[in-house]
């Protein structure tokens, strides 16, 4: 009978939605399985991994000082030419002539944040950040220059 | 030069779905000759998300062109980086420490899972049910962040270099994926009570899309899409590579040949690689993560091919050198393009309802195809 298989297939649909169902109805009554994030209302709260790749920083100690010898070796790792060092020639106190950066330009534009330079760099000069917001209203606000102004390379760093 | 809109000189009418249709992933293009609701022919273009990856990577080292990859198949990030890794790795004959061959192999199956969760839920929603994508995404989640805590990254991980991995594990990650899988195991049976399960669901798959044995072998299908029609092509298992050879796990296999077993065969894998992690999970043994590489990688003179299994199929990479220290050329074979290619032939005579279900168990990730 056609009709009567017709209105089983129905009641067995109805059925199987409702088991369905039950698991919806589940995490209706179980508020605290509930996962969702309020972003961007738990900024303050947000806690990134420390390995999250957000974008390249230099880190400066107290004195302004920095790690980065100018030794390029980031500018030749990154696969889209993200950073350029810009070098200069500082006179130490001996009088000889020693190589020292200058400017170290990083496009945040261009970056694909693959880590590549930081594994790269011998001296540790360079490392991830864990920042995420990075939408400005104009784009030469992502080109950045990493290290501080008048910031000097720390001592005992080749 | 087809025509895109209209009618054709039979009286069938022509409909494009896509570039930018909901129905379909990313920006797939399908030009669909109708007869009534009867397709008669389905006609893929791409092209809309070229982004010519395989002569990018000619004019980078062997270091660089690897993160690229991660943007072809962005669902299996890491397998795409491993299977290049492989290849260099081969080149160079590279001996892959223990650890490091351990690790690759857990954060390969980890992805397989989030990956397979994902296409769960986006199939669901293919279909019109929109409850399981939440529920996917629940346990992707967790996965993902797991990946963020070792890799820094959720979705594009670079994680894989030549010799090794790129960083140790983070000292939480044992303990994250033992509390993941223990989460897990309790929320894996939703898929059966959500959608399995139903009478409705089950009527829109069984018997819909079939792709015979013989037609998955010609058009060259591979991964979950060719084991719903009995073929036997887990690269982990009849070409095993890393430590796949001395691991127990099933090949999953279905023989119905429809929709349902493509979707039977994801289900069941996401299980076989949760019983590959926890085999690992425990014994991951000491030592360096990443063996000792000359600074400028040179491949030398020849020709060198890895494949890899990924959540989608055989992914192959074909490196072509000249001793230099970027690759002469590179071409990857990659899954999807051959999956999609047996859509044509699974939905002639179907109606134009069932095309989406069948797209669906198709897993197409578009930038894979069209690289």
């Amino acid at each position: 009978m056609f009709i009567v298989k017709y209105i089983k297939n129905v009641f067995s649909a109805i059925k199987s939605l409702l088991v369905g169902m039950r698991r919806t109805g589940y995490y209706f009554t179980h508020h605290k399985e509930i996962i969702t994030q309020q972003y961007p209302d738990n900024r303050e709260t947000l806690v990134l991994p420390e390995r999250f790749k957000g974008e390249v920083v230099m880190p400066h100690n107290e004195n302004n000082e920095h790690r980065c010898t100018g030794c390029t070796a980031c500018e030749l790792a990154c696969p889209n030419g993200t950073i350029k060092v810009i070098t200069k020639f500082d006179i130490t106190p001996e009088g000889k002539k020693k190589k020292a950066i200058d400017k170290l330009v990083y496009h945040l534009e261009l970056c694909t944040l693959c880590n590549l330079c930081v594994i790269a760099c011998p001296s540790d000069a360079i490392v991830m950040a864990q920042t995420f917001e990075h939408s400005v209203f104009d784009r030469n606000k992502l080109t950045k220059v990493l290290n501080n102004p008048d910031s000097k390379i720390m001592d005992g760093v080749e | 030069m087809v025509e895109e809109i209209g009618t054709n000189t039979d009286g069938d009418l022509l409909i494009n779905v896509g570039p930018q249709h909901p129905a379909t992933h990313g920006v797939l293009h399908l030009v669909i000759t109708l007869n009534g609701e009867t397709i008669k022919k389905v006609e893929p273009h791409l092209g809309y998300i070229h982004r010519s990856i395989e002569k990018m990577c000619e004019s980078l080292t062997y270091r660089q062109f690897i993160y690229v990859t991660s943007r072809m198949d962005y669902l299996s990030a890491h397998i795409n980086n491993h299977a290049c890794a492989l290849c260099v790795e081969k080149g160079m004959q590279i001996e892959v420490p223990a650890r490091a061959q351990v690790i690759r192999v857990i954060m390969d199956e980890l992805t397989r899972i989030a990956s397979h969760e994902l296409w769960w839920g986006a199939m669901a929603m293919d279909i019109g049910a929109f409850t399981p994508f939440f529920h996917a995404f629940r346990e992707r989640e967790s996965i993902n962040d797991i990946m963020e805590e070792t890799c820094g990254a959720r979705l594009t991980m670079n994680y894989m270099v030549p010799g090794g991995v790129m960083a140790d594990l983070h000292p939480d990650f044992q303990k994250k994926v033992k509390a993941f899988i223990s989460f897990y195991k309790t929320k894996i049976d939703e898929a059966d009570e959500l959608l399995t399960g139903n009478i409705i669901f089950q009527n829109r798959m069984k018997g819909v899309g079939i792709l015979t044995k013989e037609d998955a072998i010609s058009y060259g299908c591979t991964g979950p899409t060719a084991r719903g029609s009995g073929v036997r092509c887990d690269i982990r298992k009849i070409y095993p590579y890393e430590i796949y050879n001395t691991l127990e796990f099933d090949e999953v296999i279905e023989t119905g040949c429809d929709s349902l077993s493509r979707y039977l065969v994801r289900l069941k894998e996401i299980k076989q690689s949760l019983r590959i992690v926890e085999q690992l999970i425990d014994n991951i043994p000491e030592g360096d993560f990443q063996a000792k590489t000359k600074a400028v990688l040179k491949l030398p003179k020849g020709e060198f091919y890895s494949r890899v299994e990924t959540a989608r199929g055989e992914l192959g990479v074909y490196i072509v050198s000249e001793g230099g220290t970027t690759p002469y050329r590179i071409k990857f074979r990659s899954p999807g393009f051959s999956n999609l290619s047996a859509l044509d032939k699974m939905a002639r005579g179907s109606k134009l309802g069932d095309l989406v279900a069948m797209m669906g168990t198709l897993d197409l990730v578009i930038p894979d195809i069209d690289r």
